[in-house]
């Protein structure tokens, strides 16, 4: 039942939006909705009775595919992230004006309940349903609402992930006819005896659906155009939780699927994820945007949580499930930083800020904790994830830890940079009138603060949440 | 065996209305009403009642698949009449003789899903090509017209003559114009002639101009251009699926591999990649929509043409899906079309803002045709695919099907783009409220259909 709810809550609550032609009731029904929604993926949580945990009805049945949803550890994690992100969201640019407020809100409810379908299907086809339908939504709220270059870059978006998912779609019709029941249930899937050769081919078409939307390199030049022009609240909800799609993807059928293929190929993956991660490192340092720093530096935390992913080690996989939580709610954190900024002063160029730390002594506070849990500082909740993540890929191979640990000191020099262009130093124009970030906003901070020095220190809980799902991924790569 | 006789009435009594009503508008309703006894006489014939029992000496041969299929082309025409019957008044003087040449091509599309003998397939061809001949000129004053029809009657009469060629060819080969004699072709691996492969490729040739195929593709933009839009309509979605019919059911005892002497598949793989490429990549360029509309048409042949390459089961089910969900979407979006003042992208720019309800609908027709989930579209296009990956080979083939599906997002993308994102004032003529409804009734089938597709495909057990 609690699957189904996921789902159902944010679809009927954007239908519902799309009615409100009053701003503030818009604005109010989405709260309620998404508060509502965070209560039903705590549920999920803590709802020890599988029964439900569990929801299966007949949807195409000469199609071999029903309608399934299940929650394990992982889809937990990923709805409650899903769950809190949205309120997050839609409470932190709450002063922000919108035309057509109800559409907005509207598309980002639905945005969610695609989201949530993605995490919870146990049935491919409707794994690639939802897939789908969480980007026509987001295309939507981009094109629509985004900044100046808004047209071409999201359409680059979205043709981008189009093509990623028809690949994908290609490789499930493969599968499936492998099948020897002709269903696309995900037992039926991790059932299959594949040959070496049939591996291969579907792991690359499955892959470059995931890879896309992660986006590991060569992959990525749709992510930092599309973060910067989508307007902030959407960008966090992708960046955020819309990424986690593509590792979500990977570890639950690339992973259990193909494991000769993962076997064979992972070398190669891990590589193209090392030179993301230092590539995209690098180009932060060099922007002068603090939305398109942002969008590289999520660049290589996600580089780096594929590459643990693939070294197949019980510790990485530990540290991606609980990194991908994380980077989820610091990147929020950062983004709803960014959009403070840029409502209050009307620029997200580095060139054009500093001193902002006078002004607005909270918001400067709270930032310095997000900057710090970006780097990964101890006692911040990315350094479990992350000293996790490094331990796998450096039992997997030492050079490729080594190399890829060259990007946490440069992940301290862009963020401490961002920090010290924007905070520090003499004030300029841009912040001489500057006044401190309203209550909502910080109180979603404040909130973050909590969560990222509480998982930081006691990151025990989340590790119980996910670990049926690292033991059951990890015993189908092993076996092999 | 209905509804073949009962189009052919329908059309005289179409014609000799025009003498005795002289209430233009009555006569779309007069028509809307035949169609609608056309439907049901179908879908009773469809379930064993029959009407008329004649002895046919299996020159025609009446069976689940292609009665569904008339059933789906009859209700596409009534839509069709009920969306644009407005518009069919104001494209000329003859409008009962416009109606008439409609359920003449109804006979014609009747003949074409149930033929059993070359014959009966040449007369089908006929007599659903002459009415559209004349239709496509049916704006006399208007030169783009007139050079469309002449153009299309000439490119079609020399593809008739093509196919008469090949029918004549078969016959000098086996003795038979029986569809049966075609299959044994097919069937056997020795003992065929060259004559009897010359033929089959001449019906080839013939079939694909008739679906726009390319490279038998050329006549297809200039005579949808040309045309008035009520009537390209009619051509793109119904006629054509006609044709896709008739082309199956002619090739559809091919033997799975290679037979007499020619690699069928990759014959039909390479008519396959060049119309993605050809209809994909011009469509791009285009800066009108009912340009555009005319090579995606011709993109959207090719996936079509998936079901003559793998010819099994879901090629049949889905060919029929295919035929639903594209005519369906297209009748629509030309219904908006011709509405609107400017046909070209611009023309489109912020309808949005004047019309939102017939941009949202309109969006869910273009969703459709790109094949995204949750459309009847989606449905057709996995259909499709999953037809090809069963055969087991030429996956390949799949793979350069969906990078061309990603490309036609592009086109179909840009009038949603114009629609919602660009600013502008969209000019359209009034819209009254029972066109809007109609709309929203069609877009309603296609999510419908993208939902819960079983509620179509429970029919297609033959």
């Amino acid at each position: 039942m609690i699957p189904v709810l996921l789902i159902l809550i944010p679809i009927v609550a954007g239908l519902v939006s799309f009615f409100l032609k009053n701003e503030k009731a818009a604005k109010g029904w989405s709260v309620i909705a998404s508060l509502v929604t965070l209560a039903v993926s705590l549920a999920g949580v803590y709802e020890q009775n599988a029964a439900a945990l569990h929801a299966d009805a007949a949807w195409l049945p000469t199609l071999g595919s029903r309608f399934t949803l299940h929650l394990d550890g992982m889809a937990k994690m990923l709805t409650l992230l899903t769950g809190i992100s949205m309120p997050l969201v839609v409470v932190s640019t709450i002063k922000n004006d919108y035309r057509n407020a109800g559409n907005f809100y509207g598309l980002l409810l639905w945005l969610q309940a695609g989201l949530m379908g993605v995490f919870v299907s146990a049935d491919c086809l409707l794994f690639y349903f939802f897939w789908e339908l969480a980007l026509i939504p987001a295309y939507f709220l981009c094109s629509g609402w985004g900044g100046e270059k808004r047209i071409p870059v999201t359409f680059k978006f979205f043709v981008y992930t189009f093509l990623g998912s028809l690949l994908m779609l290609v490789g499930i019709l493969f599968l499936y006819f492998k099948t020897p029941d002709h269903s696309f249930a995900i037992a039926s899937f991790y059932k299959l005896n594949l040959t070496p050769a049939e591996q291969s081919f579907g792991f690359w078409l499955f892959f470059i659906a995931f890879a896309i939307k992660m986006p590991v390199f060569p992959f990525h030049t749709w992510q930092p155009d599309t973060y910067e022009q989508s307007p902030t609240a959407v960008t966090m909800l992708l960046s955020g939780v819309m990424v986690k799609m593509g590792l979500y993807g990977v570890i639950r059928w690339i992973l259990p699927v193909f494991p000769a293929a993962v076997v064979r190929f992972d070398h190669i993956v891990i590589i193209l994820c090392v030179i993301g991660i230092l590539y995209a490192s690098l180009i932060a340092i060099k922007q002068d945007d603090i939305k398109r720093l942002v969008a590289y530096s999520s660049i290589a935390h996600i580089g780096l949580m594929c590459a643990a992913i693939f070294s197949s080690q019980q510790v990485g996989m530990q540290g991606v499930m609980v990194q991908m939580f994380n980077h989820g709610v610091n990147v929020i954190g950062l983004w709803i930083v960014v959009d403070a900024i840029e409502q209050n002063q009307g620029t997200r160029k580095f060139s054009e800020l500093g001193g902002l730390a006078q002004k607005a002594p909270g918001l400067a506070i709270l930032f310095v904790i997000m900057a710090f849990a970006n780097i990964a500082l101890p006692l911040t909740n990315a350094f479990v994830g992350e000293f996790m993540m490094f331990n796998g890929l450096f039992r997997y191979n030492g050079w490729m830890a080594g190399i890829a640990g060259i990007s946490i000191i440069l992940a301290a020099v862009y963020t401490l940079g961002m920090v010290q262009k924007i905070f520090y130093g003499n004030t300029v124009a841009a912040t001489e009138n500057a006044v401190d970030s309203d209550f909502s906003v910080k109180l979603m901070l404040a909130i973050l603060v909590v969560v990222i020095v509480v998982l930081g220190v006691y990151p025990q809980p989340m590790l119980q949440l996910t670990n049926d799902t690292v033991h059951s991924v990890l015993t189908k790569i092993h076996s092999f | 065996m209905n509804a073949i006789i009962l189009s052919a009435v329908l059309g005289v009594v179409m014609m000799f209305s025009s003498v005795f009503v002289k209430n233009k508008s009555a006569l779309k309703h007069i028509a809307a009403a035949g169609l609608l006894v056309l439907l049901i006489a179908n879908i009773a014939d469809t379930y064993g009642c029959s009407l008329f029992k004649i002895d046919l000496h299996n020159m025609l041969r009446f069976d689940k698949f292609g009665l569904f299929f008339n059933t789906i082309g009859i209700g596409a025409t009534l839509i069709y009449v009920v969306l644009s019957g407005r518009d069919i008044e104001k494209s000329g003087n003859y409008v009962a003789e416009y109606f008439a040449l409609i359920f003449f091509v109804l006979c014609g599309l009747t003949l074409l899903t149930s033929f059993g003998n070359l014959l009966m397939l040449f007369i089908g061809i006929e007599i659903l090509s002459i009415p559209l001949y004349i239709l496509t000129g049916s704006d006399k004053r208007n030169l783009k017209s007139n050079e469309a029809a002449i153009k299309y009657f000439l490119m079609g009469s020399f593809s008739t003559g093509i196919m008469l060629m090949g029918i004549a060819l078969i016959y000098g080969g086996t003795g038979s114009f029986q569809l049966e004699v075609v299959r044994s072709v097919f069937a056997s691996y020795k003992g065929v002639s060259f004559l009897e492969i010359a033929g089959l490729l001449f019906l080839l040739v013939a079939m694909a101009f008739k679906v726009s195929a390319a490279p038998f593709h050329f006549w297809t933009p200039d005579v949808y251009d040309g045309a008035p839009s009520v009537f390209t309509s009619f051509m793109a979605t119904v006629v054509k699926a006609a044709a896709f019919v008739a082309f199956i059911r002619l090739f559809d005892a091919r033997v799975t591999e290679t037979s007499a002497a020619v690699d069928w598949k990759m014959l039909f793989s390479i008519l396959i990649i060049s119309t993605l490429l050809i209809g994909n990549i011009t469509a791009v360029f285009q800066q009108s929509v009912k340009r555009m509309l005319a090579y995606s048409s011709i993109a959207q042949a090719g996936f079509m043409l998936f079901a003559l390459f793998s010819l099994n089961d879901m090629a049949k089910e889905g060919l029929l899906l295919y035929a639903a969900a594209y005519s369906l979407a297209t009748i629509g979006i030309f219904a908006i079309l011709i509405k609107m003042k400017d046909v070209s992208f611009e023309g489109y720019n912020g309808l949005a803002k004047t019309q939102p309800l017939l941009a949202a609908t309109n969006t869910i027709f273009l969703l459709s045709l790109a094949g995204i989930p949750l459309t009847a579209g989606f449905f057709a296009k996995y259909y499709m695919l999953a037809s090809v990956i069963k055969t087991g080979s030429y996956t390949w083939l799949v793979i350069f099907a969906v990078l061309f599906a990603a490309v036609s997002a592009y086109y179909y993308f840009r009038v949603i783009q114009a629609m919602y994102f660009k600013n502008g004032e969209a000019q359209t003529d009034t819209i009254t409220p029972g066109f809007k409804a109609g709309m929203v009734i069609v877009a309603a089938i296609i999510v419908i259909v993208g939902i819960l597709p079983q509620t179509i495909l429970n029919w297609f057990y033959f």
